[in-house]
């Protein structure tokens, strides 16, 4: 017998060049923020990778009257093809730079290099070419011969896949006609501020994109300045009801993207590996800071055992650590808030009673660290089955009949996501129709794609992001006059 | 030993049986098994790990000729490859087996054994290799020769045809029957099933056949013949591999596994001990539980393994080409 | 000498059933003189409560219909009101305040709009739904279902044809309602009740409330079990109010516009209560 250890792999971290300090991006410049600038640091060392400028109330008045002018002068003005071929450029040169920014959206994320290059920047890529063809075809898009931009868009994204939340919110806004003010979130703003270098070797017009960095008071600037149109908003449901009520009263819109409690139901006829392999996918992909991930894994009572031996054995392959290691599985949580969050609601797990276990591995001594972790014997009382964790923690809970997983399935105010895994075709369809979330991968989880809606039922938002029902929530409706 | 594990597992001896077994099976979701052995096939190995990789795939290969042009001195120069794959590096680990057909079977044994390669295995494909189309009573027959002429293992093919029609009974009789002409007790010659993954296409399949091959008493399970493309892919190979891990799981024995057909560069050899060590772990990392079966792939480990020694780029004309 | 004409009770409609309100209370309607019509039920907010729940339990069956079924229940709901003209123009006339002409077309739209929905239960699918080409070997489609229970505060101008036009927008795609009618102009909302229980429709899946509006939409834009709210007969005072209390749950609102409501609706009327749910599923052997 031998011992396959594999030496550190960590992928070079010579492609960025960080600054020591970053401003804001308005009308197409770094400017100097006048609030009280803050440190961002790599969640997998907790080494201060920059000091990043404040927002404040004057600040986004500022950015938001760029965004006014850009709109009013050039944006909507531009003929729609002209406006396509900007993205296109912006596609192109994010994927030119994609190794940086996945190198810097590890650095500053926490999550794996793999993740961030195999997934988040070629997405994020792909976003914007996408877009780019829908700039002159929004008459087909089934929102009236001449559809209309809201104007000025504000929109928030979180930190947990901080570039590809950009391209789902910039993307559309762009190609729909009309300019943004985005604010990325506090702890990762850092590929947000190269993305702002991205749109000015693009050439694209001044103002079109703005980038205001902060925290939370940031965000409720944005969302209360009165010449904003449209708010896009993703995080947390708590934020999007106070976003939503924020707005009574005014004439913006509102989409939001909220959090998440997602099914992943097993029937006992599953592809197993494949199987093992999606319920993993579904909550250890990027340390489950996932509004869709699969965190509460159903199982058909009659396999639980089998399920439960095979997801461990392979739980102990998972490769904890190094974000930058091309070899890692699973990286750093993104902060200590959100790591504290974490242990807390984990907690109430082991003291209402459910069974932890927790993947063998050695957690580095500095950064924010979770081990991938299991609760069994968890049931729909359990708090750990009813709030969102956001972290590498699944609760594994049984049904017997499908009925009874629809039922347990649903039985949460949240409706973004659930997974079915079954060979049967037509208990697929069953199961799909009955489930009460805006995604449902069948055989599959965690995956995405700008052609395919995204977006939730009930408390996990308002709208959609992705594909030709994601326009809507940058369109109004309208007929050629 | 093949009695015990299979009834064990179905219910008597009956064939019915084992048909109800083989499609009770889980089945496998092609595009979440490509998509793992795909993730898997990322795995970046570096310096130490690369180095350990290299050689153990060295020492796993079975250096094969399967050509009708074969000759003996054709033979005589692969097995002097085998005992000493790098003559400038005496360090190189010798390969773990030469695989040829029943007829050079003797040149191979007389020649190792003449050059200091006793501890080199020679194994001979059988049974109407490649295409098993031959009456049991011939497959009986090339096995014996073979063994006679000193193999030591037997890499055999399955009927396909038989498998494919749902005639699972008669792969299974052919196997049990192959495996009792290579013998008993110690002298044992080792049997490795060909499934000939290529000609099953579908990964469920390759489960069945994978299965099939284990109850009826295979020592490893092989993916191809080598003449039949795709042949060893990474999914195929982690299909088999659950298997023999899902295997281990119900019997308490080990059985190995030989991709063999494609695997070419280091990066393919490398891309193989992953799917092992991150699928039924790194006690099948041995030339007793992992073969593959190759020819050029060798000069390319060379290659590499002279790369990490030197530190720059080696050529060609610093590896033996036969 | 003319007969002594026989009232009718105006009530209710919950579950299929016409209750007077658990409260007991009732409130007098008036004509555009002044002149008495009747007392209806005053529903209180147990009864909104009540046919909240009417309306939850109703919509697994009305969802799962198929469209084509529904299309037809929807389309013998506009068969019956024919068979009702003389009282429906007896009551629009009374309640609006306008005349036998004028109500007589309101009636004539308001049966055409039962016919116009009616024919988009199957349409729907197919306008709004799609297969998205994503980039890997996956199957991925999109379809529209109904957002679940939804509530309808009803214009209080048009009492039966602003109502009907709610009422089918919703019923269409599958939502069940809960509908509080018209505060000053109540009794249409309650006849087409009496044509809804004589339909095909399921109990629960239609259940209309008459009373207060100040007093009842704060409970229904609340109720944690209400999916969307349309807020078209609410005084623009309140709608702020209510549709705070609509995100407790981030209810879809609907809030209330200027409307024609004799024009015919656009899709925005029926994808307001319409959620989009994506499906992806591996292709392979």
């Amino acid at each position: 017998m031998s011992l396959f250890k594999y030496a550190p792999a960590p992928e070079s971290r010579a492609v960025v060049d960080i600054a020591s300090s970053y401003g804001l991006f308005i009308d197409g410049e770094f400017v100097d923020g006048t609030g009280t600038a803050f440190k961002t640091i790599n969640p997998a060392t907790e080494e201060v990778l920059s000091e990043i400028a404040e927002a404040s109330t004057a600040d986004i008045d500022l950015a938001v009257k760029a965004a006014r002018k850009a709109y009013v002068k050039v944006w909507s003005k531009m003929a729609p093809a002209e406006r396509g071929k900007y993205l296109y450029r912006i596609a192109r040169i994010m994927q030119e730079r994609a190794r940086e920014f996945a190198v810097l959206e590890t650095l500053n994320n926490g999550k794996p290099i793999r993740e961030s290059r195999d997934v988040d920047v070629p997405l994020a890529a792909a976003h914007f070419f996408y877009h780019a063809g829908w700039a002159d075809k929004l008459a087909h898009a089934g929102l009236g011969s001449a559809p209309k931009p809201h104007g000025v868009v504000g929109q928030i994204i979180p930190w947990n896949f901080p570039l590809l939340m950009l391209a789902w919110k910039v993307a559309p806004a762009l190609a729909t006609g009309n300019t943004v003010v985005l604010k990325p979130a506090e702890t990762t703003p850092l590929t947000a501020l190269l993305f702002a270098d991205v749109c000015q070797q693009a050439g694209l017009p001044p103002g079109v994109v703005n980038i205001v960095t902060g925290a939370g008071s940031t965000g409720a600037a944005l969302v209360s300045h009165p010449d904003i149109n449209k708010i896009a908003f993703t995080g947390s449901t708590k934020v999007g009801k106070a976003i939503a009520r924020e707005i009574l009263g005014t004439s913006k819109s509102v989409t939001l993207e909220l959090g998440g409690k997602g099914a992943n139901i097993v029937y006992d006829d599953a592809p197993i590996d494949e199987t093992i392999e999606g319920i993993v996918n579904g909550i250890f992909f990027n340390q489950g800071h996932v509004c869709c991930a699969g965190s509460r894994l159903l199982v058909q009572e009659n396999v639980h055992d089998e399920v439960l031996d095979r997801l461990q054995r392979r739980m102990g392959q998972l490769r904890v650590g190094d974000p930058m290691d091309k070899n890692t599985d699973v990286g750093a949580i993104n902060s200590a808030a959100q790591l504290a969050r974490i242990t807390e609601l984990a907690t109430t797990g082991d003291s209402e009673g459910a069974n932890r276990w927790s993947a063998p591995c050695d957690l580095p001594a500095k950064g924010f660290w979770y081990a991938p972790t299991i609760f069994t014997g968890v049931t729909q009382a359990h708090r750990i089955a009813r709030e969102e964790i956001f972290g590498p923690v699944l609760s594994v809970l049984t049904f017997r009949t499908p009925a009874e997983a629809i039922e347990k399935a649903n039985n949460t105010p949240y409706g973004l996501s659930a997974g079915i895994w079954t060979d049967k075709g037509s208990r697929i369809l069953w199961t799909a129709a009955r489930l009460r979330a805006g995604v449902v991968w069948a055989n599959t989880f965690n995956r995405f794609d700008p052609t395919s809606p995204f977006g939730g039922y009930k408390e996990s938002g308002w709208g959609r992001e992705g594909g030709r029902h994601g326009l809507a929530a940058y369109l109004k409706e309208g007929e050629q006059s | 030993m093949s009695g015990t594990a299979y009834s064990a597992l179905i219910d008597g001896t009956d064939h019915s049986g084992l048909s109800r077994f083989l499609s009770a099976l889980p089945t496998v979701d092609q595009v979440g098994a490509e998509g793992r052995a795909a993730m898997l096939g990322t795995r970046s190995i570096k310096t130490t790990s690369k180095a350990y990789a290299i050689d153990t795939a060295i020492s796993m290969i079975d250096l094969t000729t399967l050509e009708g042009s074969d000759t003996p001195g054709k033979v005589r120069a692969l097995c002097a490859k085998a005992v000493r794959p790098d003559p400038t590096d005496a360090s190189t680990p010798r390969v773990a087996a030469i695989c040829v057909y029943n007829d050079m079977v003797g040149v191979a044994r007389e020649h190792l054994d003449s050059i200091g390669g006793q501890d080199i295995r020679v194994a001979a494909v059988a049974t109407a290799f490649p295409s098993g189309r031959a009456s049991i009573a011939v497959k009986l027959q090339d096995t014996r020769d073979a063994i006679n002429a000193g193999a030591t293992e037997i890499d055999m093919v399955i009927d396909r045809g038989a498998f494919l029609s749902g005639n699972y009974g008669k792969v299974f009789d052919e196997i049990t029957q192959i495996r009792q002409a290579c013998g008993s007790g110690e002298t044992r010659a080792h049997l490795k099933v060909i499934l000939e993954t290529g000609e099953l296409v579908t990964y469920d399949n390759v489960r069945r056949a994978s299965w099939l091959a284990m109850l009826a008493g295979a020592d490893f399970i092989k993916t191809s013949t080598g003449k039949i493309s795709p042949a060893a892919t990474a999914p195929v190979v982690l299909v088999m591999l659950e298997a023999v891990r899902d295997f281990q799981a119900r019997t308490g024995k080990q059985i190995g596994v030989k991709p063999a057909g494609g695997i070419r560069s280091t990066k393919d050899a490398i891309k193989q001990l992953v799917l092992v060590n991150e699928t039924v772990g790194s006690d099948w990392l041995t030339p007793k539980l992992f073969r593959i079966g190759a020819s050029s792939l060798l000069n390319d480990l060379l290659l590499q393994r002279q790369k990490l020694s030197s530190g720059h780029y080696s050529g060609p004309n610093y590896v033996t080409l036969d | 000498m003319s007969r002594l004409s026989v009232r009718k009770t105006y009530k209710l409609f919950i579950g299929g059933a016409f209750p007077r309100s658990e409260s007991g209370r009732s409130y007098k309607v008036m004509d555009k003189s002044g002149n008495f019509i009747a007392n209806p039920a005053m529903a209180s907010r147990k009864d909104a409560r009540d046919a909240v729940v009417a309306a939850r339990s109703a919509l697994s069956g009305w969802s799962g219909t198929t469209a084509y079924n529904r299309g037809q229940i929807l389309y013998r709901v506009a068969e019956l009101m024919e068979s009702r003209r003389d009282e429906f123009i007896e009551e629009v006339s009374l309640c609006e305040g306008i005349g036998k002409g004028k109500s007589a077309k309101v009636l004539d739209a308001a049966i055409d709009r039962w016919v116009w929905y009616a024919g988009w239960s199957d349409k729907l699918g197919s306008i709004l739904g799609a297969t998205n080409p994503v980039a890997g070997p996956f199957y991925n489609f999109s379809i529209p279902e109904p957002v679940g229970v939804v509530a309808l505060i009803a214009p209080q101008d048009s009492s039966l044809l602003g109502l009907i036009d709610l009422l089918g927008a919703a019923l269409t795609s599958g939502n069940t309602v809960v509908a509080l009618a018209s505060e000053k102009a109540p009794l249409p909302a309650i006849t087409l009740s009496e044509v809804l229980a004589t339909s095909d429709v399921p109990a629960g899946v239609v259940n209309i409330l008459t009373g207060n509006t100040k007093e009842v939409a704060p409970w229904l834009a609340s109720h944690m079990d209400v999916d969307a709210i349309n807020l078209a007969g609410v005084e623009m005072d309140d709608v702020r109010q209510l549709a705070s209390e609509a995100t407790d749950n981030l209810k879809r609102v609907i809030p209330p516009k200027s409307q024609d409501w004799s024009r015919t609706p656009t899709l925005t009327a029926m994808t307001s209560t319409l959620e989009v749910k994506t499906v992806w599923h591996p292709i392979g052997v």
